[in-house]
């Protein structure tokens, strides 16, 4: 088991959501995230002063999944986000200890589905 | 025998006396006469000017109302671009109006528009009722330019806006409305001559807006993620029900400056004008309600809010010449009229319009105009005026629609062509306020952009 933690772009959220519903990748959780990379953030301007906004306004989707669906869902997950440009985002996968499906109480691979 | 001249005497001095001060009573009558005649001219005058700029400051403040219109129906991403489209238009469209569009539309005509009066060149500095007037049609015009920054929401090029704005201000709006209200003052037009009815401005004001913002929205396209791979609309909520609500109030409240200012006298009338002016959106909003609830199974707020504009835009032609019960109906007809647009441009035609302003504006200002000629109780079908009034309203809308949709088209086509119409898919993505203004409506809060 594996949980997939990934950070991408706000506006690129659609297009991950649509690219993993594609690869059958139909649970996910997603919070807003703030973060900084190389992408060191952007000048934005009020009332004609400049301000730099170092923490981007990102997107946080964690995945739980079974071995067999990493690939795809990695290979989703870029599909949706890459632009090509800096700031596109990360991911990350980390080993699942436990998983407990709350209803049924199952455990395991089959409380992931 | 002295005694007796004596008397004699003071008779003939009391006779002068009677005769003298009866002649100047009566002098004195026909003076006090023409002096009334004259203080009740000017306070005629004044009350008139003070009733029309009254109305005019009303009708300015329902900028705002479209501004929180507009805002509130579309995402928060995009909410200083509405906002500035909303200050920016009223500000270029009065320049463009002051300089040129007043007098092409008040001008004395040539037949098609007016060609005097241009930057109200002649007239004096003072008290001429020309900038009354000037500063009451000013907020007209304004009113068609923004209802068209609503349809073209969230995804249009702000300089691509600007330079449309100035075009309709400057041209499409006071050239159509020289044909059917420049006799209000210098010009005259071939609609008014044939007795085309257009109290305050279902066609020339609405209609016209609509149907701009109708060739905007063809020619723009849809937001992206609007309609799905098989082509079935999408919902895009939009970010605050409460500002659309606060807009839709503050609308309302303008109306009545709208219609019953539209007297440009303080007269009577004035009363029965904001009577009917509030049946009809009361009505609007009612059936627009039930419609919504029947079709939608919800009492739908946002299908509610246009109803009251689709009473209140619908009863602006007929607004001064039918009786109350009319005036229910009128609105009655807007609200489910206004549900049935919406759904129709969203699910058959496939035009993507954020606030519904095609429909609001559009199709019931073509209801309003043809239910002048259907229920004006001098010339109206119902009160047994025949069909020659409903022809000439007719006409009328039909003209409107074949004006202001062609000119749009090739207006927003040339626009397209030459600086561009609409943003990059990247940027109507990120939103338009970081894109084309570089700042947030919202900052400090974080939004979920879930569509």
């Amino acid at each position: 088991m594996k949980l997939i933690i990934a950070y991408v772009q706000p506006h690129k959220l659609q297009d991950v959501k649509k690219s993993l519903y594609k690869n059958e990748v139909y649970k996910v959780s997603v919070t807003n995230a703030l973060g900084c990379g190389a992408q060191r953030g952007y000048h934005e301007s009020y009332r004609g002063v400049d301000f730099e906004v170092n923490l981007l306004k990102k997107v946080r989707l964690e995945i739980a999944i079974n071995e067999d669906f990493v690939d795809k869902t990695i290979k989703a997950i870029i599909e949706g986000a890459r632009s090509g440009e800096i700031g596109d985002g990360k991911i990350f996968v980390v080993s699942l200890g436990e998983c407990v499906r709350i209803r049924t109480g199952e455990v395991g691979s089959e409380a992931i589905g | 025998m002295d005694r007796k001249k004596i008397y004699f005497l003071i008779g003939v001095v009391l006779l002068a006396e009677l005769v003298f001060s009866v002649s100047t009573f009566a002098g004195e009558t026909e003076n006090t006469v023409t002096d009334l005649e004259a203080i009740k001219e000017e306070l005629q005058t004044n009350i008139n000017v003070v009733w029309t700029c009254v109305a005019a400051f009303l009708v300015f403040f329902m900028q705002a109302g479209f501004a929180m219109v507009e805002t509130g129906f579309t995402r928060a991403k995009n909410a200083v671009n509405i906002l500035m489209k909303n200050l920016m238009d009223f500000s270029v469209g009065t320049i463009a109006f002051f300089l040129v569009g007043f007098g092409l539309m008040f001008g004395e005509t040539n037949g098609i528009f007016g060609t005097t009066l241009f930057g109200l060149s002649g007239v004096e500095p003072g008290t001429d009722w020309n900038w009354t007037f000037l500063i009451f049609q000013t907020v007209f015009a304004a009113t068609a330019a923004t209802i068209v920054s609503g349809a073209m929401a969230e995804r249009t090029k702000f300089i691509g806006y600007l330079i449309y704005s100035f075009f309709i201000s400057l041209l499409i709006y006071p050239i159509f409305g020289s044909w059917a209200w420049g006799g209000l003052l210098d010009g005259g037009g071939w609609l008014e001559n044939l007795g085309f009815l257009d109290f305050a401005g279902s066609t020339v004001v609405h209609s016209i807006g609509g149907w701009l913002a109708l060739a905007g929205a063809v020619v723009l396209g849809p937001r992206i993620g609007k309609y799905g791979p098989d082509g079935k609309p999408r919902a895009i909520t939009g970010h605050s029900i409460p500002l659309a609500a606060l807009g839709v109030f503050i609308l309302w409240f303008g109306w009545f400056g709208f219609n019953p200012g539209s007297t440009t006298t303080g007269e009577g009338l004035i009363g029965y004008i904001a009577v009917t002016t509030n049946l009809s959106a009361a009505a609007g909003a009612i059936f627009a309600m039930c419609t919504a609830w029947v079709i939608m199974k919800k009492p739908d707020a946002s299908m509610a809010l246009n109803g009251a504009l689709a009473g209140l835009v619908s009863i602006t032609a007929p607004c001064d010449g039918v009786s109350p019960m009319a005036a229910i109906a009128i609105g009655a007809v807007g609200g489910v009229l206004v549900v049935l647009s919406v759904l129709f441009i969203d699910h058959v035609l496939k035009v993507d319009d954020p606030v519904g302003a095609v429909s609001v504006h559009g199709v019931c200002g073509v209801w309003g105009t043809l239910s002048a000629g259907l229920f004006n109780m001098e010339t109206g079908l119902l009160y047994g005026g025949g069909l020659k009034q409903l022809g000439v309203q007719v006409l009328g809308a039909g003209s409107a629609f074949v004006w202001a949709f062609g000119l749009g088209l090739a207006l927003f086509f040339a626009i397209e062509k030459t600086i561009g119409l609409r943003v990059t898919s990247e940027e109507e993505l990120k939103g338009l306020d970081i894109g084309e203004h570089g700042m947030e409506a919202y900052s400090g809060f974080q939004i979920f952009t879930t569509t």
